[in-house]
Formats: C-alpha cells, structure tokens, sequence
C-alpha cells in the first residue's frame, strides 16, 4: 500500500532540487553582503517583497 | 505510533530516538548551512518558518480547517484562536511600525474590485482542497497527496496572478487604509474582539471552548509571526515567493520577463537574479514544508495510506489549486499575507479580504463533496 512517506519524500525531493537549481541558475551567495541579522534597529528599509505590496 | 514501533522503543529506546534526532539536526543543519552561505538573517529567516511548519502541523492548527468547522458545525474554537493571534501581534506590531516606520512595513494594500473578487474566490478554493496558502505547504511536507498536486499549480497561478496584478487592479482600487498608532491598535482590538462575540454567538451550545492545544498554536504563531517582522522588516507572507519561484523557473528557461509589469520592476527584477535563499518569503515557505516534514515524520504519521479520490477530485485539485495562486495575488496575500497580517499591522485590506474570503468559504464547503474530495 502506497503511503505518505512516498509523497513527503516527493515534496522533500522536489524542494530540494528547487534550490539546487536555484543555487545554480542565481547570482553566487555572498554572507558578507548581507543585510544585518535583524531588520529592526538596522537603520536600513526594509527590502523584502511581500505580497501585499503593489510592485515600485 | 503503530504497535510494532512501540514495541521496537520499549526495547531499544535509542532506535526511536536516533531517527528524531537526525531530523531535529538536519533542519537545524539546513539552516545553519543557509546562514553560514546567504547570511545570517535568511538562516533565522528559514528557522522562523521551520518554526512555523512545526507549529501548525505539530499543534493541528490552520486557517482551512477552523473555517469549515464553523460553517458546517458551528465550532468557532480554531478561528477565536487566529484572531487571538492576530490581536497578539497587533499588540506588539503596532508599537513597533510606529516607533520603526523606516525599518520595518505592514501588510497594508488597496481595497478594490479584483482584491475583494480574489479573496472571494480563495475562499472557495481552500475549502475545496482544505489547504489555504500555509496549509499547502504544510500538508504537502507531511505527505498529503492533495496538497503536493494543488502547490505547483498554486505556484503557477501565484505567478499569472502577480503578471497580470496591475490590469486587474486598474479596474477600480480604494487608496490604502492603513490604521496606525494607539487609535488603529485600539480599532483593530475592538474588531477583533466584535468577531469574536460574533462567533461566540453564533456558535452551537457547548463549543465555545478554545481547546489547549490551539491556544498555544496562537500564542506561539504570533510569536514567530513578531519573529519575522523583527527580522524581516515585514510581516509573515506567502504567495509572493511561490510566484518567484515560477518566475525564476520561466527567466531560467529562457523567458524575457523585462516587459513584465510586475517580474519587471525593479525590485522584482533585481530579486529574480539573486538566490531564492535570500528571499524573505521562499525562506519561511521552504521552512514551513520542512517543519510540517519534521513533525510527520517523528510522529509516524508517513505511514498512513494514500486516498483512493476519482479523478474529478484530482481535476479539481489542479484548477483550484491555480485558482488559489492566481486569486491571492489579486486579493494581496492569502490568509497568511492578507488576513493574519494585514490585520495584525492595520490595513483595511485584510478585514475585507476576511470578509470575502469567508463568503467564498461557503461556496467551497458546498463544492468539496461535489468534486470528489469527501473520499479520505
């Protein structure tokens, strides 16, 4: 009998080669560049698109 | 639990134990890995949402799930504890837009036809696969083949949603309403405490008891919910990093989304050249299908079987689950972006798209049994 061990492991799998695409298909990662650790107290805007936000 | 591996546990206690510990490690390890090559922020970023995959799988807590109770069976207890939540951030966010207006955003967006006709149509669709935009993710890492159908196409419609975002709203939008400082907290409390009466009233003798274990599913939401706002600089979201995936996907294949008027502005455009590891929302999505994972697995809950549906429900599954990608980037956020979180930092748009999203749920309580999904 099939289980939900097969389609967790699909879901995992499937995630897991999303980002390895990602990783290469995107501009390198680079720790140094980014933003401080939390966004409250930075001093800075904050960067992140949301999706209640109309596009600038 | 099955009783061969409480059997095995009684036995060899660390047989039970090793496995948990290696899933605890390997999230843990995910986002120490996510941290030590993006940068520290998206590594908490992505235990925030392994924070969140946790919690509502581990709690049995949703949006879906509470919404059809209170239709079908007059059970307010899961939504009395949303709002709870919801008014728990509202608490804290507030202050904090207030006094961090140039660090830190709300959820705030425009009323208007096509947000209010997409929170409608939302509505509907997460009650015919019962899985709104965190409960996708979430059943899709514990295994639920219903789920793991409805995300890629969610992912799709998320990203035609936010492509055509700016014709739908050209059709008519309210300028945004956003209520701030001590007045709007106080506003939003007393809504939500309106609601809450409101349930309370409507609901069937005996069930007006918030359970335990959902009081804590809220308290610990708003929590990491204040989490991400503190970090992020905004507020919990979803469907905008499931459309950037598609939209990576289609740049990767050689798709020129420039002339796009959404993927081409700048922000979008920049964010479709970097790591969806830097990305504040695909961080908290990927975290969330990796803590539901976490949780199914360490409860054995992998071994149950698979449903027999018909194929309508399968066929269903597919455009509901476009249809809730599409319809939650016209009404601005999911119950996740819009209602949790709109609320919580003030914006009309997100008692509205409550509203709305509820006449929606009403249709799709009707529809589910129509299309087949009754079957598990």
């Amino acid at each position: 009998m099939k289980t939900r061990r097969l389609t967790a492991i699909v879901a995992l799998a499937s995630l897991g080669a999303l980002i390895a695409l990602d990783l290469g298909w995107s501009k390198p990662l680079d720790p140094y560049k980014a933003p401080p650790l939390l966004a409250l107290g930075s001093g800075q805007a904050a960067s992140g698109a949301h999706c209640a936000a109309l596009p600038h | 639990m099955t009783d061969q591996s409480v059997e095995l546990a009684a036995r060899r206690p660390f047989a039970a134990i090793l496995p948990r510990g290696a899933l605890i490690a390997a999230a843990l390890l995910a986002c120490l890995f996510v941290a030590a090559t993006a940068g520290a922020r998206y590594g908490l970023l992505l235990l925030l949402g392994v924070g969140f995959g946790v919690t509502l799988e581990g709690l049995r807590f949703g949006f879906a799930g509470p919404w059809r109770a209170m239709i079908l069976r007059r059970e307010p207890a899961g939504i009395l504890a949303q709002l709870l939540s919801i008014g728990i951030v509202a608490v804290v966010a507030f202050p904090l837009l207030a006094s961090h207006g140039a660090e830190l955003s709300g959820a705030h967006a425009p009323v208007g036809f096509a947000m209010i006709g997409g929170a409608f149509v939302f509505g509907a669709c997460m009650q015919i696969v019962l899985g709104c935009g965190s409960g996708t993710l979430v059943n899709a890492g514990s295994g639920n083949p219903v789920s793991l159908l409805a995300l890629p196409f969610f992912i799709l419609g998320s990203f035609f949603g936010a492509s055509h975002l700016l014709w739908w709203t050209g059709l008519g939008s309210a300028p945004v309403v956003a209520l701030g400082g001590t007045e709007g907290l106080v506003i939003t409390l007393a809504g939500l405490v309106a609601v809450a009466a409101l349930l309370l009233w409507l609901a069937a003798p005996g069930n007006r008891k918030i359970p335990r274990r959902m009081l804590w599913a809220a308290v610990l939401l708003a929590v990491l919910a204040l989490g991400n706002l503190v970090v992020a600089g905004q507020p919990w979201g979803v469907v905008y990093g499931l459309g950037l995936w598609a939209a990576k996907g289609a740049t990767a294949l050689g798709v020129d989304l420039s002339g796009s008027s959404f993927w081409g502005a700048p922000g979008n455009a920049a964010q479709l050249g970097q790591s969806l590891l830097t990305d504040v929302t695909s961080l908290t999505n990927i975290g969330i299908i990796i803590g539901a994972f976490v949780v199914a697995a360490w409860r054995k809950g992998l071994s149950q079987g698979l449903p027999a549906l018909p194929l309508r429900a399968w066929g269903a599954t597919v455009v509901a689950g476009f249809l809730l990608g599409y319809s939650s980037r016209l009404a601005f956020g999911c119950n996740v972006g819009a209602f949790f979180s709109g609320i919580s930092t003030g914006s009309l748009h997100g008692w509205v798209w409550f509203v709305a999203a509820f006449a929606g749920a009403f249709l799709g309580v009707r529809l589910r049994p129509m299309l087949g999904l009754e079957g598990r």
